[in-house]
């Protein structure tokens, strides 16, 4: 089985930082990965999105997307729109006059006819139960309005694994809800960022954490109720 | 910043949006070239009969009006006292010349003629309405995607700037007429700059993500009317008649 995403010994440092946010990270997603990871702000985890998705170059390291080594933009463009990537600001994401208009961008770029484009957006509008939105402008809905179109959008192109950037940021226990009914529901491979530890646990199968750059995967960690992950958290030990 | 027309249903609502930006292009540019108040005020007319048309309340325009109203009062002020041709009085040293109020009434006409049949036939389109329409009609992709974005994100611009001058409301600050107020108001519209370029790069990473390659496309498609050539016809028939009597009168 040819792994999704395949990244290895990765290495970026903003310009002007002291330390590099991702320092020789290794990550592999395979197909049928549902995996949250868990970490704080400011620990590099939107960059690490951003490198799998070629938007962010790293200094050093290597990218293997479904199998193809990735090193300029003319490789990477055909296969992002096999990735779907949910920016953490929806704002950033939706930039169409209409709600139709805009989950009808990736299908139109990709080739589809107006007629066949407007159908799967109007289908996954409906499976996402927002099929009432469509001629809605989309700078007046709210957050969570705005989250689960920009969700549709992603997935109007059919994706073979969803990447969420923080997908519950500023949202209400409700649409928090419908979004992890809508997540479960799906049969597509994810991987998602989160600090919110109830989200994550319950739709996603393994839960990995980052720490000084790099990933540490489930084994090396153990993550527990009260809401943050450290090394070694199986072990009895307290808190001071 | 919101638009309180667009949402109206009225017989101008149903018109195709290509028909009513020709129709407005038209009429205002043979508003603009008239020469004769008496020609500019049957524009006004027009213009007028549009707005109602357009089922239009008085309640609503008056915003749009106010500004060009101030506008006007400041030539009102000004053009009639500054020619010095066919002085019909003199105040207080103050040469108060005919040629300057026939011009200030040309302009006062003309403008609330244009502005009126603008809102009339264009504010009453939804802005996505309004590109499509655009680009139907060859205007160049570039400016017809500038149009769309800069109204997308105005309005997330304008939260922005709330946020950050709440921020410093909260911090204390209140302004006033000093170098200090000045320099954050200055911090504030720096600040606005960085965060909106850093937004548009957010922006155009998340158009990548969905396989955009530099070409737009659109999805309208508008449903026939019969009324759209009536009216396309009726609103150039005015026009030219209009301009027509505004040339037969200037060589006579």
């Amino acid at each position: 089985m040819t792994p999704i995403v395949e990244l290895k010994q990765i290495c970026f440092t903003y310009p002007g930082a002291e330390k590099p946010v991702l320092d020789h990270l290794d990550l592999t997603l395979n197909p049928g990965d549902r995996i949250g990871l868990m970490a704080p702000n400011g620990s590099g985890k939107t960059t690490l999105l951003h490198t799998i998705m070629g938007l962010c170059r790293p200094q050093s390291g290597s990218i293997r997307l479904f199998g193809a080594p990735m090193r300029e933009e003319k490789q990477f463009s055909p296969v992002r729109p096999r990735l779907g990537l949910l920016f953490q600001d929806s704002d950033d994401q939706l930039f169409c006059p209409t709600v139709l208009d805009d989950v009808a961008f990736g299908p139109l770029n990709l080739g589809a006819s107006r007629q066949g484009a407007r159908q799967t957006a109007r289908q996954v509008l409906e499976r996402l139960g927002i099929a009432g939105f469509e001629n809605r402008v989309t700078h007046r809905l709210s957050g969570g309005q705005k989250r689960l179109v920009a969700l549709a959008a992603v997935l109007a192109m059919s994706p073979e694994m969803l990447l969420l950037d923080e997908p519950t940021s500023g949202l209400d226990t409700q649409v928090k809800q419908t979004l992890s009914d809508i997540l479960t529901g799906l049969d597509i491979s994810y991987f998602i960022i989160s600090h919110e530890f109830d989200f994550i646990d319950t739709v996603t199968d393994r839960i990995f954490s980052m720490e000084k750059g790099r990933i540490l995967s489930d084994e090396q960690i153990h993550v527990h109720a009260h809401e943050h992950v450290h090394k070694h958290g199986q072990h009895p030990h307290h808190h001071k | 910043m919101d638009n309180p027309f667009e949402s109206g249903t009225s017989f101008l609502h149903g018109l195709d949006p290509r028909i009513r930006i020709m129709c407005a292009v038209f009429l205002s540019f043979a508003a603009a070239l008239s020469h004769y108040p008496q020609v500019a005020g049957a524009y006004l007319i027009l213009g007028m009969g549009l707005v109602r048309l357009g089922r239009i309340s008085w309640q609503n325009l008056k915003p749009r009006v106010k500004p060009l109203l101030w506008f006007l009062v400041m030539i009102w002020i000004f053009l009639p006292l500054t020619f010095s041709q066919e002085i019909i009085a003199n105040i207080g040293g103050l040469n108060l010349s005919m040629a300057g109020i026939r011009l200030s009434i040309m302009i006062t006409l003309k403008s609330l003629a244009i502005v009126l049949m603008f809102t009339a036939l264009i504010a009453t389109m939804p802005m996505a309405s309004l590109g499509k329409a655009m680009h139907q009609l060859h205007v160049p992709d570039k400016l017809v995607f500038l149009l769309l974005m800069t109204y997308r994100y105005v309005f997330v611009i304008q939260e922005e700037y709330l946020r950050l001058l709440r921020a410093a409301r909260f911090r204390g600050f209140s302004p006033g007429t000093n170098l200090h107020s000045y320099r954050t108001y200055a911090y504030l519209a720096g600040m606005l700059f960085v965060r909106a370029s850093m937004r548009a790069r957010r922006v155009h990473q998340a158009m990548l993500c969905r396989g955009f390659d530099r070409r737009f496309y659109t999805l309208d498609v508008y449903s026939p009317n019969r009324w759209n050539l009536l009216f396309f016809i009726a609103m150039l028939g005015a026009g030219f008649g209009i301009t027509l009597i505004d040339m037969l009168w200037m060589y006579s």
